[in-house]
């Protein structure tokens, strides 16, 4: 009984890694654009002038643990 | 089948997100305006600046704490539940023989551990007016580099558990595998250089109780996103463990 697809049904079978890559790349870039957008916009870098972004998720950046001024 | 997974994990942000504004709302809230209160007494206590213009404010503090603070929260914790997904359809079927709740459950400690707990400890939440203006930068870099070095430690962790599995058994090696992530990121606490700008005459308690609903918004964010995601995802994975492949 060496055969993988008679393993017993309580131990799932993964997904294939290569199925998931695509989804991770998009993911990882998606969610480093949002941490960008909460945590450093018009604060330790500033990609647009002024500071509206920076004081409407202002209380956000603070309770959320970004660093602020 | 991924992409149903990511459904419910940008769903289960959503509902954890409007969980964590609440709790943001009622127990961080208050903390802000005091600290904002002992601000303007700072500024009113120095002498005033001739050149000054009393400017109207960009967005009034109403504003600021209600739909800022609940947009800020909704788009870290719908990313956040993204990515969960993602991650937990790589771990899915790796843990062992955990079902889909379970597993999830185990990915949100481990993520609120190495994401959120972590960095906080080293570098805690300020609130306005506990901070040098002109640090911001300093004080990013270091928090985004304590945020980066933790999660890759906590991959670390998991990398070593992998390679003790075989011959430890589960328990031993992810206990072997916990210790060396503690051992790591003590050292990394001690080299790290110290951040400690608050003004002595800030109000201690205040301080405290910011810092305290810092860490509590984070634990019902991962909290949240662990329980919807896990009784969502277990409907569809559980349901039968072989199907899933064909379906993909």
């Amino acid at each position: 009984m060496s055969d993988n697809t008679t393993i017993p049904a309580l131990a799932p079978q993964p997904f294939p890694l290569r199925e998931v890559t695509p989804w991770a790349i998009f993911g990882l870039i998606i969610g480093l654009i949002a941490l960008y957008f909460i945590g450093l916009e018009q604060g330790a870098l500033a990609l647009f002038e002024g500071a509206t972004i920076h004081e409407f998720v202002h209380d956000a950046r603070h309770l959320l643990g970004f660093p602020c001024h | 089948m991924i992409g149903q997974l990511l459904m419910r994990g940008l769903l289960a942000g959503l509902v954890a997100g409007i969980l964590a504004f609440c709790f943001a709302y009622v127990f961080g809230e208050p903390s802000v305006d005091a600290a904002i209160v002992f601000e303007e007494q700072m500024a009113a206590a120095e002498p005033a600046d001739p050149g000054a213009i009393e400017e109207e404010p960009l967005v009034s503090r109403p504003v600021q704490s209600s739909w800022g603070l609940l947009t800020g929260i909704l788009i870290l914790s719908v990313g956040l539940g993204g990515v969960f997904a993602i991650l937990f359809a790589c771990a899915y079927g790796r843990l062992g023989a955990l079902s889909a709740a379970q597993a999830s459950l185990l990915l949100a400690a481990i993520g609120f551990i190495s994401f959120s707990l972590v960095p906080w400890l080293k570098y805690p939440a300020n609130p306005p007016a506990s901070t040098f203006d002109d640090t911001i930068v300093y004080r990013t870099d270091l928090y985004f580099l304590i945020l980066a070095i933790s999660l890759a430690l906590g991959y670390g962790a998991w990398m070593l558990r992998q390679q003790l599995l075989p011959g430890l058994g589960a328990w031993n090696a992810s206990v072997i595998a916990g210790l060396g992530y503690v051992v790591a990121v003590a050292v990394v606490f001690l080299i790290m250089p110290a951040v400690n700008e608050t003004p002595e005459t800030f109000p201690a308690t205040v301080l405290w109780e910011f810092r305290i609903a810092s860490l509590g918004i984070q634990f019902v964010l991962w909290a949240g996103i662990g329980l919807v995601f896990g009784s969502l995802a277990g409907r569809v994975l559980d349901r039968d463990g072989t199907s899933r492949i064909a379906a993909a």
